[in-house]
């Protein structure tokens, strides 16, 4: 182990208002303010890495009161401490946002799904986390609890840049709330999900595409785009939506579309790939899903 | 901390970090060598146990996590001393294990997978296992061995000789 434990400090608590009451602490001079630690699967390997910074860190695995999915006439909710397992188990939650069990299939391997949480994977902010762009295709909101009250932010605003996030200081995400789309909604629906990575399990993702679309005729009623790996952040395409929703979905829009994204992209060269295959594959991955909105529509 | 946990049926207490790695926990603090560490990092499936029953990373798990809860690790998977697990039995039989230092992890992949589904399908196997890596490439043989442990009694009956008192001779 390349870490001295000696820097670090971490304290469990049993209900939400003790962490909260942690986490609402000035920072301590030396040791900064009160972080928290979920399931460990991102945190525990920076910490045996060398990468994590020293402080203090609360563990809110025990709050069982973050845990579980509600379904109510309006939403599906998720606790912040949900596991991937617990999201592909959930039968309703799956035929309704099939892309969540589709990216909680893709995080890692079963030993991590048990451990990995949604509340983590936002909050760890990683642009290549396999969640991010399914909540980006649904529109979830996100639910943060501090000492002053409970606050709701739509993910697609969450992340601001680099590991920034709207958290303010005391703030602890405590529900992640996906909006359930009214029965009689018109027109087809899609929902696309699809990793691109080196190995089937385990790896993380060179480009992540997660759509959700509704189509009617040849026309699309609506689209959200989520992508990850491709930007600073997990991305919304909000103008390439906006060319999608222009007009008929024919060869002409769809090479639009691809330019537009081209450009809303902005994918780097690191250990996992380099930019110009991220933008060709993101390129690839949106023909495929608008090739099946528009196979979906001759059905 | 003052830590106390079950480990393989036996309450155990240690004083450690409440940061400190289970796996480290268990090599270190408790001696039981039997999980293996190999990338350190969550990809390898190498230092698999098992906490209340789920499959975990031992070296993604702190110390304060797995206070009053119940870990088996591949020490704790032979139901005696003369007798092997179904699974143990199976890699014994197809050749499962090679160098040994992923077979801990496999196995207990292997286990959680049969408690989810008691006769897989190759897809599944792949699916169980994806989490763990064999630097050997014996995937195969560990494939074929969990799917022939699934075709075998989930207890052993005593009166059987096992693969390992064949291997002793």
């Amino acid at each position: 182990m390349s870490h001295n434990l000696s820097d670090f400090v971490a304290q469990s608590v049993q209900t939400l208002p003790e962490a909260l009451r942690l986490l609402a602490e000035p920072a301590d001079p030396s040791l900064g303010p009160w972080r928290p630690l979920a399931g460990g699967t991102d945190l525990m390997v920076t910490l045996a890495a060398g990468t994590l910074p020293a402080g203090r860190y609360v563990d809110i695995w025990p709050l069982d009161e973050l845990r579980g999915i509600t379904v109510t006439d309006q939403a599906i909710e998720l606790g912040a401490l949900t596991t991937y397992t617990e999201i592909r188990q959930h039968a309703q939650l799956m035929t309704e946002f099939p892309l969540l069990g589709l990216a909680a299939k893709e995080t890692g391997a079963i030993a991590i799904q048990n451990r990995g949480t949604i509340g983590g994977n936002i909050a760890n902010a990683s642009p290549a986390a396999d969640t991010p762009p399914a909540l980006l295709a649904y529109d979830a909101e996100l639910e943060l609890t501090s000492l002053s009250g409970v606050r709701t932010v739509a993910y697609s605003q969450f992340h601001s840049g680099y590991k920034q996030m709207d958290r303010r200081p005391g703030e602890l995400i405590t529900k992640v709330r996906l909006r359930r789309p009214p029965s009689d909604a018109p027109g087809r629906t899609v929902h696309y999900y699809r990793k691109v990575g080196t190995r089937a399990a385990q790896a993380i993702s060179k480009v992540c595409l997660a759509a959700f679309a509704r189509i009617d005729g040849a026309r699309l009623l609506n689209i959200r785009l989520g992508l990850g790996s491709v930007a600073p952040t997990p991305l919304r395409c909000t103008r390439t939506e906006s060319v999608l929703l222009s007009g008929p979905l024919d060869e002409a829009l769809i090479r639009r579309a691809e330019a537009t994204l081209a450009y809303e992209c902005s994918p780097i060269d690191d250990v996992r790939s380099t930019s110009a295959y991220r933008r060709r594959v993101t390129l690839n991955l949106l023909r495929e899903l608008l090739q099946q909105c528009r196979s979906d529509r001759r059905e | 901390m003052r830590l106390t946990l079950t480990v393989n049926g036996i309450e155990r207490t240690c004083d450690v970090h409440p940061l400190a790695r289970l796996l480290d926990v268990l090599r270190r603090d408790l001696s039981l060598p039997g999980t293996k560490e190999g990338c350190g990092e969550g990809e390898c499936g190498a230092c698999s146990v098992f906490v209340d029953g789920k499959l975990v990373n031992s070296c993604l798990v702190p110390a304060m996590q797995v206070a009053g809860r119940d870990i088996q690790t591949i020490e704790g998977v032979a139901p005696s001393a003369e007798l092997l697990d179904r699974v143990q039995e199976a890699f014994l039989r197809h050749g499962g294990a090679q160098c040994g230092i992923c077979t801990p992890g496999m196995i207990l992949a292997a286990k959680a997978l049969l408690a989810e589904h008691p006769q897989p399908t190759m897809a599944q196997v792949r699916e169980g296992l994806g989490g763990n890596l064999c630097r050997c490439t014996g995937y195969t043989k560990i494939f074929e061995s969990v799917i022939a442990a699934a075709a075998l009694p989930a207890i052993p009956p005593s009166a059987q000789p096992s693969a390992l008192e064949e291997a002793k001779r």
